[in-house]
């Protein structure tokens, strides 16, 4: 687990290193922005306001600019995450098929609501506007599992082995 | 020589710096350049291998690896049928195969054996010793794992025969679940970049664009605008430089074809955005793909790698003085990216917000420059108009829609999957002689298509022909095509709800009918789902529509109240049924339900009290129990555990 007290650590640097290379790798390139974000949520797990800055001063662009395109696509995160990213899909054959059922059995068990992380960060629950499995619906992406024909019973089974 | 794609001695010269314009010809007639029967020989070994004659003495099993299989398990199976093979001996004569979706979701993982094609479904772990023992040394059928039709029962052996399959014409999917997509020779051997090859030394520019205009394809995006017009607008826009950009950001809920042919048949994309770059004078292309499809990225990556090490893409392709590079960008999960400008707009780095049209990308698109912006599913059908011709393309579907269309048929029918077939037939065959009707004896309702910009067709319209134009004139869309089949469970308001709710939160909020008239309707239509709507609502609602469809920026703002038009115009006997009395007739919008015990049937077993979560069901044994309204939570667990029948829902 992560330390959140927000102090350096060793690991720090290593992940200073791996975005230094990201940024270097995209220099010269046109419209870098969006996948230097993914690169570095990639290393930190989320995007950290430092180092939104330290992108931002890299590409000679505005803070507000940066931010911006983060709050506007889904895929980013301000907050930390959990370890065990639950995403329940809420396309328009899982919805037919229950999956607001699914989505309530998952959240009651966990305790948390759209977007929550768990105290212990174990699980993040989050909603997906179609995985595009609908042949399995309802389903849920558990990392980068997929868990298709679910019930809330059984969806709630499922997360136990995802530690 | 490793696999077809190499040279075949040292007679070949052919690389990616100092290419051959006969290469892919080579790779499949060849070798031309030198006569030599053991070059020959070993071409047609490899072509052999790759799809085995049907009087081969070999062996191939094709074991779908689509995201449907494999969350199903097919990763687990193939561990299992190689150590299986392996304790037989048989791990260097039996071939497996890694193939894209199948199609039939519904009934995965899939196995094909070839050469017989011999089809078994839902296949387990645990089966896979019977298969290896009595299929593949014994030369048996496994008749339990043969598919059976859940309506006349009978079976069928090997894929074609099965109905779903029979009715269709696979034509953008005739390489999916046939073909390794991580392998270029197996493209190929189907024959791949045969199309491009035409294209670069048969035809000039202006002759590709026309032969696409013969074809007769449109956009298989949604709005279904004209192909080869869009390419000949590109051709002719001025610019020293011009891009091509595939749309493969799939985000309408309940369509995945883009994601099967992506993962299925990758490099069909590639040859059809070469080709569209050849005709249009770029040499540069993107992929804009979702980031919720990471194994399509993935086999994209792959598929772009080998085309480039073998000199498919690149620079001077084949020695034909035409060169084009591909990047693929990762979306970063905003729906609204779909839109053409607003995914250009994503590409340069920015919220991705469409501009206002005029100027088109076609003039002015990507760092304003000339653009080609089209659909996967429009490339992937590109190459065989080049392969074929365009007036052969034109033979099949409508006067006014050519080809065919992939659908992803979902929802309450027993067949889910993608079901490819030609324009113009009716959904009634769709939803019936391929989808196999719905499940568990319910009835026909509805079935929406084109996504939230598309509308919800009743039965009367089951036998409407499917093609642009006709979807249109009944107020829905051909959209990317999704088709979700509905019973009489589905409450039509609360579907038109949930596309809303979809489209509100996906609302990039840069122009105000659509910001505002999304939350507005949302409102009206959450009001009436939880019995406090008022007549006036009705009214109010259809003013809001046409009000948000004729003034929004773009195409997200402009369809989305089409799932309200369509349900007002067919259902608003369920409207009025949720304001003035106060009831869901589907019995979905759980505000609207009560729970109740049926004195008379109800044996006091306990069952009900047992199971329900909010311990609202009191009574004694032996004797009928109540439910407590105010306690009830109407989870509805109660009514599904009931041996009786004794627990009303109204």
């Amino acid at each position: 687990m992560t330390c959140q007290c927000g102090h350096a650590h060793n690991d720090d640097g290593a992940k200073q290193e791996a975005l230094q290379k990201a940024m270097d790798k995209y220099k010269t390139v046109k419209g870098a922005l969006i996948p230097i974000l993914q690169e570095a949520q990639e290393i930190y797990g989320y995007l950290p306001k430092e180092v939104m800055q330290q992108i931002s001063r890299g590409l000679s662009i505005p803070f507000s600019k940066t931010f911006g395109v983060v709050t506007f696509y889904a895929q980013f995160h301000l907050k930390p995450r959990g370890r065990n990213i639950i995403r329940i899909c809420q396309g328009t054959a899982c919805h037919v098929r229950g999956a607001s059922k699914v989505f309530d059995g998952v959240s009651a068990k966990l305790g948390v609501g759209k977007n929550g992380t768990t105290q212990d960060l174990r699980y993040t629950l989050e909603t997906v506007a179609c995985l595009g499995a609908c042949g399995l619906a309802p389903v849920m992406m558990v990392n980068d599992d997929t868990h298709g024909r679910l019930t809330p019973d059984k969806a709630a089974g499922t997360l136990e082995k995802y530690e | 020589m490793k696999n077809l794609m190499d040279k075949c001695c040292d007679k070949c010269t052919h690389t990616a710096f100092f290419p051959c314009k006969d290469y892919i010809k080579c790779r499949k007639e060849g070798p031309i350049c030198h006569q030599d029967e053991a070059c020959k020989q070993k071409r047609a070994d490899f072509l052999g291998d790759i799809h085995l004659a049907a009087d081969s003495d070999k062996r191939q099993v094709l074991i779908c690896a689509g995201t449907g299989c494999n969350s199903s398990g097919s990763g687990r199976l193939v561990k299992k049928l190689q150590e299986e093979l392996a304790a037989n001996g048989l791990a260097d004569k039996i071939k497996i195969k890694i193939t894209g979706c199948h199609g039939f979701c519904e009934q995965g993982p899939l196995m094909i054996i070839e050469p017989l094609k011999t089809f078994y479904t839902r296949v387990d772990e645990n089966d896979v010793a019977e298969i290896v023992a009595k299929d593949l040394i014994g030369g048996e059928l496994v008749e339990r794992l043969l598919y059976k039709d859940p309506n006349t029962v009978e079976t069928a052996k090997t894929y074609e025969t099965v109905p779903f399959y029979a009715r269709q014409k696979r034509l953008v999917l005739h390489n999916c679940g046939h073909i390794n997509p991580e392998e270029l020779s197996d493209y190929v051997a189907s024959d791949g970049y045969f199309g491009l090859t035409r294209a670069l030394f048969e035809k000039t520019p202006d002759q590709v664009v026309e032969e696409v205009k013969t074809s007769g394809l449109r956009g298989r995006g949604g709005a279904g605008f004209p192909t080869g017009m869009k390419w000949g607008f590109v051709k002719q826009a001025q610019g020293d430089k011009k891009y091509v950009v595939c749309n493969a950001d799939e985000g309408d809920p309940g369509a995945f074809m883009d994601r099967s042919v992506l993962e299925g048949d990758p490099h069909a994309v590639l040859e059809g955005m070469a080709i569209c770059g050849y005709a249009v004078g770029a040499d540069e292309g993107y992929l804009y793909v979702r980031a919720e499809y990471p194994l399509a990225i993935q086999r994209l990556k792959i598929a772009i790698a080998q085309a480039e090490e073998y000199g498919v893409l690149g620079d001077n392709i084949m020695n034909s003085g035409f060169s084009f590079h591909l990047k693929i960008k990762a979306g970063a999960g905003a729906f609204v990216c779909g839109e053409e400008t607003a995914l250009l707009t994503s590409i340069e780095g920015n919220r991705g917000m469409p501009r206002v049209r005029p100027p088109f990308p076609a003039n002015s698109g990507l760092w304003g420059k000339p653009t080609c912006l089209n659909n996967v599913e429009t490339f992937a059908n590109v190459p065989q108009i080049l392969r074929n011709g365009g007036a052969w393309y034109a033979s099949m579907g409508t006067e006014k829609s050519k080809g065919t269309k992939i659908f992803a048929l979902t929802g309450k029918v027993n067949n889910t999957g993608l079901v490819e077939v030609a324009m113009g037939m009716t959904m009634r065959d769709i939803i019936f002689a391929i989808g196999g009707g719905i499940p568990g004896g319910k009835k026909f309702k509805a079935v929406q298509i084109g996504g939230p910009s598309g509308g919800c067709l009743p039965d009367e319209l089951l036998d409407l022909s499917v093609d642009y134009d006709s979807l249109t004139s009944a107020g829905a869309m051909m959209g990317s095509g999704g088709l979700v089949v509905m019973d009489e469970t589905t409450c039509m308001v609360d579907i038109a709800r949930y596309f809303l709710t979809f489209t509100q939160s996906e609302s990039c909020g840069k122009c105000t009918p659509c910001r505002e008239g999304t939350t507005r309707m949302l409102e009206i239509l959450t009001r009436i789902c939880n019995g406090e709507g008022k007549m006036e609502d009705i009214d109010t609602l259809d003013r809001i529509t046409r009000v948000v469809k004729n003034t929004a920026l773009c195409g997200l703002g402009q369809t989305c109240p089409n799932p309200i038009i369509s349900t007002l115009r067919y259902f608003k006997d369920e409207y009025i049924a949720h304001i003035q009395e106060k009831r869901c007739p589907a019995g979905a919008c759980t505000a609207l339900l009560t729970y109740t015990i049926n004195a008379e049937k109800c044996k006091g077993c306990g069952k009900c009290l047992r199971s329900c979560p909010a311990e609202a069901i009191t009574g004694e044994k032996k004797q009928p129990h109540v439910i407590d309204a105010a306690k009830c939570i109407k989870c509805g667990s109660c009514i599904t555990g009931c041996k009786f029948n004794a627990i009303e829902r109204g």
